[in-house]
């Protein structure tokens, strides 16, 4: 069977920079949370981080019920940036490609050192209003796009599906609107 | 429970948070711009990320109780650890969609943000911590009054 070309033409539009970035990106991701499940049986989210890393600071209740596992989720934090930085020195800065990573066009490149870095166009105020927001509904809604998105879909919880669709929907009208204003980037 | 723990417990742990960022980075959720751009149905390979993770994970998490009763380093049995539903869960979930809508960052990926270079992150990573801490803030207050009656979840 021949594929119709016009249908493959619609299906790439919407996938500029293709699948495979994603797919393989989302694989590890997988991957990081499956190494951490099996040796402890946690299923990690990254955003309790916030408020268990509140506790070494703040003697409010609420973060203090978070006492226990403060300290590793700040290693697992420090190895997410460092992740970040391995993939900056390696496929972000071209000394490893891949046909599988499709380097994309968003935001700036700068060099440090040899070692390609990237930052946003996103403007500072969206980026500060945007992570209270966050900030507050992760911790109110139990969950984040790793916790819920990864691990809660992953068992299957009812909780994480619906918290997902919720914040998938706001989000997507959210953007809209903020585009709509003409708010860019 | 944090004194006894194995020691490899928190090599672990860092050993998968460098691959959980390592992969943010390579699928681009790393950068705002990209996250927004699926939001506005201008790219829509997000949802490769979050499900291929949750395939993975998903795997992970309906095969190991059939193998084993329990992590070698925590003792920790493998169990569903579901999260109950509520209100709260809605309330959350809207705010935080509105917050991921505007700024086009989430937790995780603003860890792995900074580690590709975006200093400007530390705007959306101070916020977050801003609005993590106003939550708590009131809702310890709010707990401390319902305490007596409810207990914690």
């Amino acid at each position: 069977m021949v594929a119709d070309p016009v249908l493959l033409q619609a299906v790439a539009e919407l996938f500029p920079n293709g699948i495979s970035r994603y797919a393989v990106g989302g694989l590890l991701v997988g991957l990081g949370t499956v190494l951490i499940y099996v040796g402890t049986g946690i299923p990690a989210g990254a955003s309790t981080f916030l408020e268990s890393t509140l506790s070494y600071v703040s003697d409010q209740s609420r973060f203090q019920r978070y006492v226990g596992s403060r300290d590793w989720r700040v290693v697992f934090t420090a190895g997410i940036v460092l992740g970040g930085l391995a993939f900056a020195a390696t496929f972000q800065s071209g000394l490893v490609t891949s046909p599988l990573y499709e380097p994309g066009t968003t935001g700036q490149l700068y060099e440090v050192a040899g070692v390609t870095l990237w930052t946003t166009e996103i403007q500072p105020w969206r980026l500060f209003l945007g992570g209270i927001l966050v900030g507050v509904g992760t911790r109110v809604g139990k969950g984040c796009t790793s916790g819920h998105g990864v691990c809660g879909v992953g068992s299957a919880s009812k909780t994480s599906l619906v918290g997902v669709a919720t914040f998938l929907t706001v989000a997507i009208g959210t953007a809209q609107v903020v585009a709509a204003l003409g708010v860019s980037p | 429970m944090s004194a006894d723990r194995h020691p490899l417990f928190k090599p672990l742990v860092f050993v998968g948070g460098i691959t959980f960022g390592f992969g943010l980075g390579f699928s681009h959720m790393a950068r705002p711009e990209v996250v927004v751009n699926f939001l506005l149905f201008d790219d829509l390979g997000l949802p490769f990320v979050m499900f291929g993770a949750a395939i993975v994970s998903g795997i992970a998490f309906a095969l190991l109780p059939r193998v084993r009763d329990a992590a070698p380093l925590t003792g920790d049995p493998y169990e569903r650890r579901l999260k109950p539903f509520d209100r709260n869960v809605l309330v959350g979930g809207a705010v935080f969609g509105v917050g991921w809508g505007l700024s086009g960052i989430c937790p995780g990926a603003a860890y792995a943000s900074l580690g590709v270079g975006n200093v400007t992150i530390l705007w959306a990573l101070g916020g977050m911590f801003v609005g993590a801490y106003a939550q708590g803030y009131w809702r310890s207050r709010t707990g401390a009054r319902d305490a007596a009656a409810a207990g914690a979840d």
